[in-house]
């Protein structure tokens, strides 16, 4: 099995979904020559030279045209250089790719995945850090995935173009070249809805996505050494649908619950806690666990306050 | 008005240099369409204003620049509708008691009531959903037809807005994309004067909305939209270079609302009547009417035949829409994802529990 950073995994994904299905098309700035801005495009341009578009500088612009690229009948998948840019194409996705299905009464679908880097840690101030996933959480008909390791990028990237409905793909760019793993080779999936216990522990749950599960294990490795706290480190891997049951499980077990995100407090923690029936209403809560939020403050991100990139493995 | 493209002369001949030639079951058709068009919005409105449907949004007016476009398509073409086009639906082979039930969104609704009225869909004649948000539709025509040329396919893709539209973000995503890829896309600007109570002039600075397709590095065209032969030429011709590989065409219908934006609107709070008068002594019907005359088609008999069949049609559709229950309570929950994933189950299970109470 070769060793892959989060990058290659995403471009061997997409490699692997082109070959096996010619349906697959790629646009977005500067993903075809160059590669992409992170090279998660890097070389497709090369063996598919027909399916790999370098677009107007429009956000709106990909995403419009490609959810009619979807609708024809096609599997677009859409780069947007980061979160921070793609507004314009908000629209596009909330009134258009979300509801399309809904609206039509199932006539026309959107099997489109919208990849883009999100997050913070690479020093590029609030136009380079933001984590919206919030917004799109709050969106009936859309998906929200967040892999946080090479292998589930590889695995919920391909899940992602294989599926028949709108994802929004997050991937965490401080990770995108922070370790590599053994991936393997050929068809991986990675099912949605199902979260990931990256490490077991009985005092205290961490849920956590993208980079804050690298953070949320480093944290647990020095509760256990510094104050004798066994954390159990739960990914969530995609937040629309949510594992509540997973969720409730690892409560259940610790009878507390630390809720970790990248977004400011007001709304980001209802991406890890959807609820709005009797069974599934804060999930936490119904096990009377103690449950605290660790996330941004209530300002945006200013660049200098950053620590050094590491690129340590934490796991 | 101007430098516009017009076929159809005063005395209702033709512009033999410009006719299109339809054949005579065409040329009938056209004015059926347009008739039944016209009919069915003032029936409508009707219904509406006794509290038999919710909302509506009329077409009067506008009916040569809706109908004609859509007739230049073949089967495998696209529309991508902005929402005023009934005539466009029907010409599509949409039967008229779809978009009754729809506009009273009951349980043969193909929507299932989830649309307000006027947000009709018909896959089997590639009629895309219809969103109430000005413009998104554009993008999403271009995509379709970059995605046919992608496949090798010939398909043209045919995208309805108005001069409201023009000022959007999307319109110019949709132009310039199309432009850079050439995608084979026809865009009908219905210019009809008047986008809710702002006037043209007031969207924009430019002398002319077709002048902004050279921008793009595409042609731009202005007609008279109440001409529907000059409509049904212009749109032949930009449906056949777009097939040819020849790229897109902007096509301005200069045109006229002549009834409110919508039921909810009250057009007399900003646009002076005796303009809506002068519009309406050049009503889209009557011009082509001449047209007709002048072939030996239409008389005073002809057109009292046609209203009268087009009219037990409706009541016919309106009978049969009003007998069908509201949708069942499922669909509210349903299509929001190919699968119905576990939360969404779980609030249909609430719902469902709580009205047995």
């Amino acid at each position: 099995m070769p060793a892959m950073n989060i990058v290659q995994a995403v471009n061997s994904a997409l490699r692997e979904e082109m070959r096996r299905d010619d349906r697959v098309v790629l646009l977005g700035e500067d993903i075809g020559r160059n590669g992409g801005v992170f090279r998660c495009t890097e070389g497709l341009i090369d063996e598919f030279p027909d399916r790999v578009f370098d677009t107007p500088l429009s956000e709106g612009g990909i995403i419009g045209t490609a959810i009619g690229m979807a609708l024809y009948g096609l599997r677009p998948v859409p780069e947007i250089q980061f979160l921070d840019f793609i507004y314009t194409g908000f629209d596009q996705i909330v009134s258009e790719a979300a509801k399309m299905r809904y609206r039509s009464g199932g006539q026309y679908s959107v099997p489109m995945v919208i990849r883009t880097p999100f997050g913070g840690g690479i020093k590029g101030g609030h136009y380079h850090s933001q984590s919206s996933e919030a917004y799109f959480c709050h969106t009936p008909g859309l998906k929200v995935v967040v892999p946080s390791t090479p292998t589930d990028t590889k695995g919920l990237l391909t899940t992602a173009i294989r599926d028949p409905d709108p994802v929004m793909f997050l991937e965490p760019k401080k990770l995108y070249r922070a370790f590599r793993e053994e991936v393997p080779e050929g068809e991986i999936t990675v099912p949605f809805g199902q979260a990931k216990v990256r490490r077991e522990g009985k005092d205290v749950s961490i849920f956590a996505w993208g980079y804050m599960v690298n953070v949320s294990l480093e944290a647990a490795e020095r509760a256990a050494k510094e104050k004798n706290v066994e954390c159990e480190v739960v990914d969530m891997r995609t937040l629309v649908p949510l594992d509540v049951p997973a969720i409730l499980n690892s409560v259940k077990k610790t009878g507390r619950a630390v809720i970790v995100y990248e977004a400011p407090r007001t709304g980001g923690r209802s991406c890890g806690s959807r609820g709005s029936t009797r069974r599934s209403r804060t999930p936490l809560r119904t096990c009377t666990c103690r449950t605290r939020t660790v996330c941004s403050r209530e300002s945006t991100r200013r660049w200098r306050s950053e620590p050094q990139i590491t690129s340590r493995r934490a796991w | 008005m101007g430098d516009l493209l017009r076929v159809i002369g005063d005395d209702g001949s033709a512009n033999p240099q410009l006719d299109p030639k339809l054949s005579p079951s065409d040329a009938v058709r056209l004015y059926r369409l347009m008739l039944m068009e016209r009919i069915l919005d003032n029936r409508m409105l009707g219904l509406q204003r006794q509290g038999r449907i919710g909302f509506y949004g009329p077409s009067v007016g506008q009916e040569a620049t809706i109908v004609a476009p859509a007739m230049t398509l073949e089967g495998n073409d696209w529309i991508f509708p902005q929402y005023r086009e009934p005539g466009a639906a029907l010409a599509r082979g949409m039967p008229l008691l779809d978009l009754v039930n729809q506009f009273m969104g009951n349980a043969a609704d193909a929507v299932h009531g989830r649309q307000m009225p006027c947000h009709y869909v018909f896959r089997n004649g590639n009629f895309m959903s219809i969103s109430s948000c000005v413009g998104t539709q554009i993008p999403l025509a271009v995509g379709a037809a970059w995605a046919a040329k992608i496949r090798g396919d010939r398909v043209v893709t045919l995208v309805y807005f108005g001069d409201g539209g023009t000022s959007t973000s999307d319109f110019h995503a949709g132009m310039n994309f199309a432009g850079v890829f050439r995608a084979p896309t026809v865009f009908v600007c219905n210019n009809n004067q008047w986008a809710i109570s702002l006037p043209v002039a007031r969207q924009t600075a430019s002398e002319t909305i077709a002048q902004k397709a050279l921008a793009y590095g595409f042609d731009g065209v202005r007609v008279d939209g109440n001409d529907a032969l000059a409509v049904y030429r212009a749109a032949r011709d930009a449906v056949r270079r777009a097939r040819a590989g020849g790229g897109p065409t902007l096509i301005e219908c200069v045109t006229y609302r002549l009834g409110p934006h919508s039921s909810s609107d009250d057009p007399s709070r900003y646009r002076d009547e005796r303009e809506v008068e002068a519009w309406w002594r050049h009503d889209p019907l009557t011009v082509y009417q001449s047209y007709l005359r002048h072939l030996g088609i239409w008389t005073e008999e002809f057109e009292a035949d046609l209203e009268k069949a087009i009219g037990e049609e409706i009541t016919e559709a309106v009978r049969q829409a009003e007998t069908n229950p509201p949708p069942p309570v499922e669909t509210l929950f349903g299509d929001v994802y190919f699968q119905m994933p576990p939360h969404i189950e779980e609030q249909l299970e609430d719902l469902k529990r709580v009205r047995r109470r």
